[in-house]
């Protein structure tokens, strides 16, 4: 008898996650830790870590990781790269950190072209303080902060960062991800290959958007919360290649 | 809790397992169901059939956000 799925090198081992049935957390870790032995840049590696759901990640890689102040994890990033080129630089951030309180610093660190990996998990609420309206929440999509259903007229509409960024001449490579089932993970797991492989070659910023459930917050069992991204969430933000420009810089 | 049908075997470490249901929603051959006993988190755990086939796919495992599924070529 023959392990046919021997456990990530850079996953710890044994160890069970704070994570709920079904999130998306654990799966996006899994194919992260598998992409480092893949790749051969564990040795090298270093993530930085956001507040949210994902702040006990260090828990769990089994490689150096950094905590940084809430949204700053792109900064924090940008200090670690441009002291040490050497080294593999990601950041594992969160809709509620990148995209609400570090929208600055995210927009800037993609806008300097620094040569980062940004892994954005995006689940339309803020998980870790229990599933409040985020600046990514869906139109009509019910949380604790809005619950009636968000309303364009009195909170806005989704912000769609990734697509934001993906215009900026400094990223180089920007995709969108759903994490909705088999395919999904086959999709994020090439997504995440081609954003470190443009690290790893030296070509400038790449951002991986991973559309994630969060089964706990939406009130949906983890089966339905998978439906629910294929069937609502892909509505509002369409998973593409949004720029690729690592032709034009090779 | 090893049980051998077909090419392929497929155990769960039930401790770890915190009862998502993604592995029994995406088998194509219905070799995982949930079983009626609790584990220490006081989750339901997926358990595999005994008398059907795995073929080997790795769905199971690549859905899997906890890593508790084994499979192991005969």
């Amino acid at each position: 008898m023959k392990l046919k799925n021997d456990w990530p090198k850079y996953y710890k081992k044994d160890v069970v996650s704070h994570y709920c049935p079904g999130c998306g957390h654990g799966i996006v870790h899994r194919i992260v830790a598998e992409l480092l032995e893949e790749m051969q840049v564990g040795e090298r590696a270093i993530c930085v870590n956001p507040a949210g759901c994902a702040v006990l990640a260090y828990l769990y890689f089994d490689i150096d990781m950094l905590e940084s102040a809430h949204g700053r994890g792109t900064a924090m990033a940008t200090g670690i790269k441009r002291a040490r080129p050497d080294l593999f630089v990601f950041t594992y951030q969160g809709d509620g950190d990148l995209s609400a309180i570090g929208t600055a610093e995210t927009i800037h660190s993609a806008n300097r072209g620094e040569h980062i990996t940004v892994i954005f998990i995006n689940n339309a609420v803020y998980g870790m303080t229990g599933g409040q309206m985020a600046p990514t929440t869906l139109i009509g999509q019910e949380t604790t902060t809005s619950p009636l259903g968000r309303n364009p007229a009195l909170e806005g509409y989704p912000l769609h960062i990734t697509d934001l960024v993906a215009t900026f001449r400094g990223v180089i490579y920007a995709e969108r991800v759903s994490l909705d089932g088999p395919a999904g993970v086959t999709r994020t797991k090439k997504a995440i290959r081609n954003a470190f492989q443009t690290q790893i070659d030296g070509l400038g910023y790449s951002i991986v958007e991973i559309l994630s459930a969060c089964p706990t917050n939406w009130k949906m069992s983890p089966v339905d919360s998978f439906s629910w991204i294929k069937n609502e969430m892909t509505r509002e933000y369409t998973p593409g290649v949004l720029t690729d420009k690592r032709g034009d810089k090779k | 809790m090893a049980q051998k049908t077909g090419k392929c075997t497929v155990m769960v470490k039930s401790e770890s397992c915190k009862g998502c249901s993604l592995c029994i929603e995406f088998c194509k051959s219905g070799k995982l169901v949930l079983s009626d006993k609790l584990n220490k988190m006081g989750y339901r755990y997926a358990e595999p059939v005994e008398d059907t086939a795995c073929t080997g796919c790795m769905i199971c495992t690549s859905i899997c956000p906890d890593l508790v599924i084994e499979v192991y070529d005969e």
